[in-house]
């Protein structure tokens, strides 16, 4: 018997695999926006701080030799956007999202200009724990070769969690991103905290680029991200600003984007481009089904622009 | 602080005082040369109609404000007050109009994060077992687990007064506290915070409108008539007759219109009708309600009891799971052709956010009901010159203060956003008038002038379904007055026969 053809049970297993390959980025900058909107901004750069992020990374690494040297740059030019989009928006009348687009372009401009000498060189990957090693179908170990930044975006999901229920900091967050009046009240000050929750959204984002450079695709190229970034920012309302939910939310992404190439795996050729869509038709199908006119959305930061 | 100077007392009641305290903005004095002592643990009630500078001498007091002259003093030295932060220092706070608290947090976060002291990570099995604690040394409580915002106002004030307890505050400037209480809620409040003064744990310093709170709870009374200190005195020495005279100087109230004529027809008719609540968990239940032409129909209730959903029930905001709402006999699903046609109109609670454009002007605003019509038919173009006439006419007729009427709604204030919504709902033909709470947070002048519009509405035949927290509006102005307790109408009995203690009863679910 030919252990490699396992016929459709491919399909659940790509999915699984792909689920887990893709959500990584979704997960890190969804993670990043819940601490940039928890605390009342909404942060539409993040696209722009990935693409940069997945570059620098990249850069870094090559001329490093190192993988995580890379993830670190990347992180630090995230934190860097962040703290510029946060500053920037402390201004009086200046739009957050409006900011939000022009670091968006001018990260991705940025990162093309500095990119394109690497385009070529190999740089050193991300390690990734195989955990399909019990089994003998190069499918199964395929799907559970895991990278050691999914694993610990999972922590750092829970950290977060954790951390806006139970530390000051959290409530703090919490509070300034609920109303700026109680927040003054209380003799905190909004646009420091919301600069520096910006700040650390970004690393998330930039971290979020790290992996789609050196891990998967695993290549610097000027359409690694194909709007990645912006898909996390609206993951971010579909998991209602919950970061457990986030990582739920980028499990459902990713799946839902390996069905396309899953299908085509095990030969399914007819109209497979229609199920590079299942993402989106899903996360339009979810979110009406939770919808309602009768209850506010629930865990929408009172300060936040679009929910005001 | 002068070296050597004594450190402020640590801990018991303050006293605290102003020295002619004077605020100018501007060529306008808001507050002129006001002296007031309020010695330690005693409760002080400050009186004034709206803009008589209330507000303004209380947050000169706190820091909000630098007085133009004038010193305060606390445990009698003079202190410099530069900004709230030093005013909380000392052991000073407020209970403001308008809630402080944080609505995402639950009420548990919300105290705990008010904290100067918060930890950096919070073990909450200790939080909670401290504030279960102090809590149970309180007289009422507020669910812990709660979210804010899933709380109603009364649940909030009795929070916000819950907070400053626990912050520890020793001197506490309460600003009309008791205006979303039920009667007993407001007693029992007040009846602790008195206590506590009483005990020398607190001072106290009630902006108030309500004289038999004044007679029932306060020490000592100081009277504001446009910025100027122009009453004192122990309130044993003084009858409400004599406040009313300080208060309002010469002028006179609006004497509420006489009740005249007999219910006719049947107007609003529910049966059966079912709803989900705010959580989505109960349901509100109205298994019968009538109201009838030429009646007002009050509905008591301590807040967050179903009166929102209610409202929203009629309004169209909220969907029925089952039953009907029908207006003259015929279903009623709270469209605008609809109610043009059966000629509903509404008073929603908090008019400012849920009847007007807060940003379009007063014109504007006034013109809602009437914008699109013409005569019998809906217009394309609108029509800016009538608008604009009507707008002035209604303005005078119903003697709203603007200072013009292009200026945006939200400009004016509280009281003055409520007449021009009620002269827009109540021009023309009106044969039902839902109102809720129309009187939250008003001085005594506007209130009884809204209640004599109501009345009047009432008198011309329309049928009036008054939802309000204050019962003594509902007995002042109700034919037939209704409880509602746990999204239920529990009591109901003609205000004739209306026994307040028997309602009070009702209202708390214990029937």
């Amino acid at each position: 018997m030919n252990t490699s053809d396992i016929g459709l049970w491919g399909v659940p297993l790509a999915i699984l695999g792909g689920a887990v390959r893709v959500s990584t980025p979704f997960l890190y900058v969804s993670l990043g926006e819940v601490l940039t909107e928890r605390s009342g901004r909404i942060n539409l750069g993040l696209e722009g701080t990935l693409v940069f992020g997945a570059m620098a990374a990249y850069a870094v690494a090559f001329h490093s030799g190192s993988a995580w040297a890379g993830v670190a740059a990347a992180a630090l030019c995230g934190a860097g956007f962040g703290l510029l989009h946060g500053l920037i928006c402390s201004l009086p009348r200046v739009n957050d999202i409006a900011i939000g687009i022009a670091l968006m372009l001018l990260g991705t401009g940025l990162a093309f200009f500095y990119g394109t000498p690497y385009v070529q060189p190999v740089a050193p990957h991300l390690p990734a724990i195989p955990f399909g090693n019990w089994s003998n179908v190069p499918q199964v170990q395929a799907a559970l070769r895991v990278n050691v930044l999914f694993i610990a975006g999972i922590a750092l999901a829970l950290l977060m969690a954790w951390a806006l229920r139970a530390t000051r900091i959290g409530l703090m967050l919490r509070v300034v991103g609920d109303s700026t009046d109680a927040a003054r009240a209380m003799g905190l000050r909004p646009n420091r905290i919301r600069a520096l929750a910006t700040a650390a959204g970004g690393a998330f984002a930039g971290v979020g680029g790290a992996y789609l450079s050196l891990f998967y695709p695993g290549s610097w190229s000027e359409g690694i991200s194909s709007g990645q970034g912006l898909m996390a920012v609206a993951l971010v309302i579909f998991a209602r600003w919950s970061p457990i939910n986030c990582f739920w939310a980028a499990l459902l992404f990713g799946g839902a984007g390996a069905l396309g190439p899953a299908l085509q795996s095990v030969g399914i050729t007819q109209g497979y481009y229609l199920f590079y869509a299942a993402p989106y038709v899903l996360t339009l199908g979810v979110l009406i089904a939770t919808s309602s006119p009768t209850q506010a959305t629930a865990g929408a930061p009172g300060e936040l622009s679009i929910t005001k | 602080m002068i070296v050597g100077e004594e450190p402020l007392p640590q801990s018991g009641a303050l006293e605290v005082a102003t020295l002619g305290m004077t605020m100018r903005f501007g060529a306008f004095t808001a507050l002129d040369d006001v002296s007031i002592r309020v010695p330690a643990g005693t409760f002080h009630a400050l009186l004034g109609e709206n803009g008589a500078g209330k507000s303004t001498l209380v947050k000169c007091m706190m820091g909000f404000y630098h007085a133009s002259a004038g010193q305060m003093m606390v445990a009698g030295r003079e202190v410099q007050v530069p900004d709230p932060r030093a005013a909380h220092a000392m052991g000073l706070g407020m209970v403001y109009q308008h809630f402080t608290l944080v609505p995402s947090l639950t009420a548990a976060e919300n105290l705990v994060i008010s904290r100067k002291d918060a930890p950096a990570v919070i073990d909450w099995r200790r939080e909670r077992a401290g504030l279960e604690a102090f809590m149970a040394r309180m007289p009422f409580r507020v669910p812990l687990d709660q979210k804010v915002a899933a709380l109603a106002a009364g649940e909030k004030q009795k929070l916000e007064i819950l907070k400053q307890l626990y912050l520890g505050r020793r001197f506490l400037i309460l600003d009309e506290p008791t205006s979303v209480l039920t009667p007993d809620e407001a007693d029992e409040v007040l009846g602790h915070v008195r206590a506590l003064c009483a005990a020398g744990e607190i001072t106290v310093l009630m902006i108030t409108h309500k004289f038999r709170e004044v007679t029932a709870f306060a020490d000592d009374v100081s009277v504001l008539r446009r910025g100027r200190l122009v009453g004192q005195g122990r309130v044993v020495d003084l009858t409400h007759a004599d406040m009313a005279a300080m208060m309002m100087g010469e002028a006179r109230l609006p004497q509420p219109a006489a009740r005249s004529g007999a219910p006719g027809a049947p107007v609003l008719r529910i049966e059966g009708a079912r709803a989900h609540d705010r959580s989505g968990l109960k349901d509100i239940a109205i298994d019968a309600l009538e109201v009838r032409a030429g009646e007002i129909v009050g509905i008591a209730g301590i807040s967050g009891n179903g009166q929102m959903e209610l409202m929203e029930m009629l309004t169209g905001q909220r969907p029925l799971t089952e039953g009907s709402v029908r207006v003259k006999g015929q279903p009623y699903r709270a469209t605008r052709a609809e109610a043009r046609r059966l000629n509903i109109r509404y008073l929603p609670e908090e008019p400012l956010k849920n009847a007007c454009a807060s940003r379009m002007s007063v014109a504007e605003n006034i013109a809602f009901r009437s914008f699109d019509a013409s005569g019998g038919r809906t217009r394309f173009w609108l029509a800016p010159g009538a608008m604009r006439q009507r707008a002035e006419e209604l303005i005078a007729a119903f003697k709203v203060r603007t200072a013009s009427i292009d200026a945006p709604i939200s400009a004016l204030s509280g009281g003055n956003v409520q007449r021009a919504v009620l002269a827009r709902e109540l021009t023309g033909t009106v044969d039902l008038l839902i109102i809720s709470n129309p009187c939250f947070g008003l001085d005594f002048t506007a209130v009884s002038e809204i209640r004599a519009r109501i009345m009047a509405a009432r008198n011309a035949g329309a049928a009036v379904l008054l939802m309000s927290e204050d019962l003594d509006e509902i007995l002042e102005l109700a034919d037939r007055v209704l409880v509602m307790s746990e999204g239920r109408i529990t009591y109901e009995v003609a205000a004739a026969n209306a026994d307040v203690a028997t309602i009070g009863h009702h209202m708390g679910g214990h029937a």
